[in-house]
């Protein structure tokens, strides 16, 4: 396909300016300033320029301008991503849905909701609580990131384990091609015609099309949730814990595990009375009918118990409920409290790896120089390694970026994945050649181009270019290799 | 047989090879899915591919080859007390996980467990080009690279082969009952919907001959006492019931050969205004009807309703049997068809007369 010689910014933005309100399309460095970075602010870059259409018209006729000279378009929500999925691209547009805001309808009857995208996740639990509905998915940015945000990179949060991702409490999005038109995906019933292009487009981190609209599910609020709090003396009995919850038939509603420096972390900063001599921290919430609740909370103290917990403590309050939560919703600014910086990992195991994970990650921090903190999402297998640093000294973000590396690789090592909620985008890119190999890369190169021939939506993120996955392979392999004959020297 | 991988890719390489088209069967029972099948293509038979590959009951996860019968799997996992929630229905006893996906077909319980597709976790493919390539895995959060696993789910193996299939499982209820009721049809929807809307242990709710069918499942004091509160009397044979529901063995599905049409609509949107014989299931999301048409009439109905409508069962299925889509949609699933497939070999014209 052939595009049109090149767009100067000047030209561009007179263009945008023709059906964008001037004020609109900000082509100034200091009012750009705020876009040049997402959640993960350790990788920035300054724009082009930055548009906020109103209205779905204008983001046609901008991507079709965007399409017709080959410009890059990056779509951005709230900003909250964490793996630099909405870092701008110098060439190319950052296109922001914040003027997209509205819920637009709540249907308590059937139970859906739909929402411009640049709704946040929070507000339409908010609005929907007033029927007795809530939506599921709730990432811990669940307060400021937005609904086409968690469609782009299929958010989780505490409760997927019963309550599903994303993907699965969806059922249709508006979107605006690469090229410009306007399709919707899904509809109002729970499965479509065909291949399942909505899960496709789910996670899909903003390169296949610009949501316009999402239509979610929402769910009856349960009657009453109760949270039960074990301290262990140990990960292995901790991870042992959850296997013994799961086995005995119980479903949790959320599975948190913390390791010991994010438990004594968090408990200085919320006073959550956690066990601040455990070496592992686990609190399972339990959902549902009063009646339903009653006998799993019995049964999980039991299993506990049995399983070698030091102390067990449950809920018997909302209030008692919401701060043994506290503690671990603060477990990121409370890690942060104990360091200048801090980068969080986002790998996912099969939860029997668990301690042999953790064991291996102490191994690594004393070999990096840099400790590190542990959450996990515990019933579903999602670790969010926190790597303290400090990026004013010289080459230790460096190093922090290495040690992160060696932590995703082991995850696939041991069957998991290098990311489990927060995305590929700029982060993790190189790491995607440790996951796939290149026809497997190419797969998604193609898929890609199936919906943007031109390549122009958020270019360079999430898939790899195959030359460098080579590259970084053997760089691996070299080190590898370094390491091996470095131990057999020693040896 | 075991893991026939090797085999079926020199099939499909051949195949791409020597210019020819493959037709995808596993334990043959959906043959009368989809538009008829190409006369012209040979067979690409994965029902050899069998086999449990992995199995941890403490990870909610199996992973098993594409050709294995749904009746293995949930007698492996019926001894770990376990279930597939999405309850597959079984045309018969050949019935495969393999063809469960790529026909996306999933049981009563599916707006509450989840459908097939929301299960998976991962998958093997064998692409046009002859490349076994591997996609999502063994976990429940993965968001690296696109989720190929379940684009597959409702495609009619027109991306390509399906070799392996990796599944959230689930445990099976402590407890199960069955409500019913007398109800007239435009009175249904909003009684399931509305018990739907209550946070009680429901998982499936269904409409037929004049009567509804609430199911509750989960903690047995849960079950026990929201079926105290609720109305309708409890079903002897419940089990049974819903069995012949998801397998489509109920008197609806096998008393007569008319055409059966498949609406997937919004759950309180007013029924399709045609004569005939109804199933509502899903609470309403699916509704099947018995009856002559075309596919043609049926679609604005659809539509009206906010979903989609196929010609699930018999009538004519040389045109075409699945909701049109419009134009930017057809171009993109060409291409996406393109990128997997670029000789077209699988399935030709299964799916839609132009993919």
């Amino acid at each position: 396909m052939t595009t049109k010689t090149k767009i100067s910014k000047v030209e561009l933005a007179e263009q945008l300016r023709t059906f964008v309100d001037a004020d609109f399309v900000i082509t100034d460095d200091e009012t750009m300033k705020p876009y040049e970075c997402d959640g993960m602010s350790m990788y920035c870059e300054m724009p082009l320029l930055v548009v906020l259409p109103e209205t779905v018209t204008q983001v046609q006729r901008i991507m079709r301008i965007c399409h017709e000279y080959g410009v890059p378009v990056v779509a951005r929500g709230a900003g909250t991503g964490l793996s630099a999925g909405a870092m701008p691209n110098k060439e190319g547009v950052v296109l922001s849905l914040a003027k997209f805001n509205r819920i637009l309808h709540i249907d308590p009857l059937a139970r859906t909701a739909s929402l411009q995208p640049g709704v946040r996740n929070l507000a339409i639990s908010e609005e929907a609580a007033q029927y007795g509905l809530y939506y599921g998915p709730d990432p811990s940015s669940q307060i400021a990131c937005t609904i086409g945000g968690n469609v782009a990179e299929n958010s989780g949060g505490v409760h997927c384990l019963k309550y599903g991702l994303t993907v699965h409490n969806i059922l249709s999005v508006e979107m605006v091609t690469a090229e410009g038109d306007v399709v919707t995906v899904g509809n109002d019933g729970l499965d479509s015609c065909g291949m399942d292009l909505l899960a496709l487009l789910t996670g899909s981190e903003g390169l296949l099309g610009i949501v316009t609209e999402v239509k979610i599910k929402l769910l009856p609020t349960p009657e009453v949730a109760q949270v039960v709090m074990a301290g262990f003396d140990s990960v292995q009995k901790a991870g042992d814990a959850v296997g013994g919850i799961i086995s005995h038939g119980i479903i949790p509603a959320g599975l948190e595990m913390m390791d010991g420096h994010a438990i004594v972390a968090a408990d200085d900063f919320a006073g959550a009375g956690y066990p601040r001599e455990a070496k592992a921290l686990l609190l399972c919430e339990v959902d549902g009918t009063e009646e339903e609740v009653h006998e799993h909370i019995a049964e999980a103290e039991a299993v506990f118990r049995k399983l070698g917990a030091t102390s067990v403590r449950t809920s018997q309050s909302e209030q008692e409920r919401a701060l043994l939560w506290l503690g671990r919703k603060s477990a990121f600014p409370a890690v942060g409290r104990i360091s200048p910086d801090y980068y969080c990992m986002d790998g996912t195991i099969p939860r029997r790896h668990i301690a042999h994970v953790l064991t291996e990650m102490q191994k690594l921090s004393e070999e990096f120089g840099l400790r590190v903190a542990n959450v996990f999402h515990a019933g579903d297998g999602n670790l969010h390694p926190l790597i303290l640093f400090d990026a004013n000294v010289p080459g230790e973000f460096e190093r922090t970026e290495a040690f992160g590396a060696s932590i995703l690789k082991m995850c696939v090592e041991v069957g998991g994945c290098i990311t489990g909620e927060h995305g590929v985008g700029v982060e993790k890119v190189r790491q995607m050649a440790i996951q796939f190999n290149d026809q497997e890369l190419q797969q998604f190169h193609d898929v890609k181009a199936a919906f943007d021939p031109t390549g122009i939506l958020n270019p360079g993120k999430g898939v790899p270019a195959l030359k460098f996955c080579q590259e970084y392979r053997s760089l691996e392999y070299k080190q590898h290799k370094h390491e091996h004959t470095e131990a057999a020297q020693h040896g | 047989m075991g893991d026939i991988s090797q085999q079926l890719q020199e099939q499909v390489l051949q195949a791409r090879s020597g210019g020819e088209k493959l037709n995808i069967v596993g334990g043959g029972t959906k043959a009368f899915m989809g538009r008829e099948s190409s006369p012209d293509a040979g067979i690409l038979d994965v029902g050899g591919h069998t086999g449990i590959v992995d199995y941890h009951p403490v990870e909610l996860v199996m992973t098993v080859r594409a050709g294995t019968p749904l009746s293995d799997i949930e007698a492996a996992l019926a001894e770990q007390g376990q279930a597939l929630h999405f309850e597959p229905p079984h045309f018969g006893p050949e019935s495969t996980i393999g063809g469960t996906l790529a026909c996306n077909l999933s049981g009563p319980g599916r707006p509450w467990a989840g459908s097939v597709r929301d299960q998976v976790l991962g998958i093997r493919l064998l692409n046009g080009k002859g490349e076994h390539l591997r996609f999502g895995g063994e976990v429940m959060k993965n968001v690296a690279g696109y989720d190929v696993s379940r684009l597959q789910a409702g495609a009619l193996g027109t991306l390509g082969l399906i070799t392996e299939v990796s599944l959230k499982v689930m445990p099976s209820p402590a407890a199960s009952l069955t409500l019913v009721q007398d109800m007239a049809m435009d009175e249904v929807l909003h009684c399931m919907n509305s018990r739907a809307a209550e946070p009680k242990p429901i998982t499936a709710a269904c409409w037929v001959d004049g009567k509804v069918y609430l199911r509750l499942s989960g903690a047995k004091s849960a079950v026990e006492a929201t079926a105290e509160k609720w109305s309708g009397d409890v079903m002897e044979n419940g089990q049974a019931f819903w069995r012949s529901v998801q397998d489509m063995q109920h008197e609806f599905f096998t008393g007569n050969d008319s055409p059966l049409w498949r609406f997937s609509v919004g759950s309180t949107a007013a029924n399709p205004a045609i004569e005939g014989k109804w199933f509502i299931d899903w609470a309403g999301s699916q509704r099947w009807f018995r009856g002559a048409g075309e596919l043609s009439d049926m679609e604005p109905l659809a539509r009206t309703a906010g979903g989609q409508v196929s010609l699930f069962r018999g009538g004519d299925r040389s045109g075409e049997v699945m909701h049109s889509q419009p134009n930017a949609l057809k171009t993109i699933q060409c291409r996406v068809k393109n990128s997997f497939d670029p000789d077209g070999i699988f399935n030709p014209g299964r799916l839609y007369s132009w993919l």
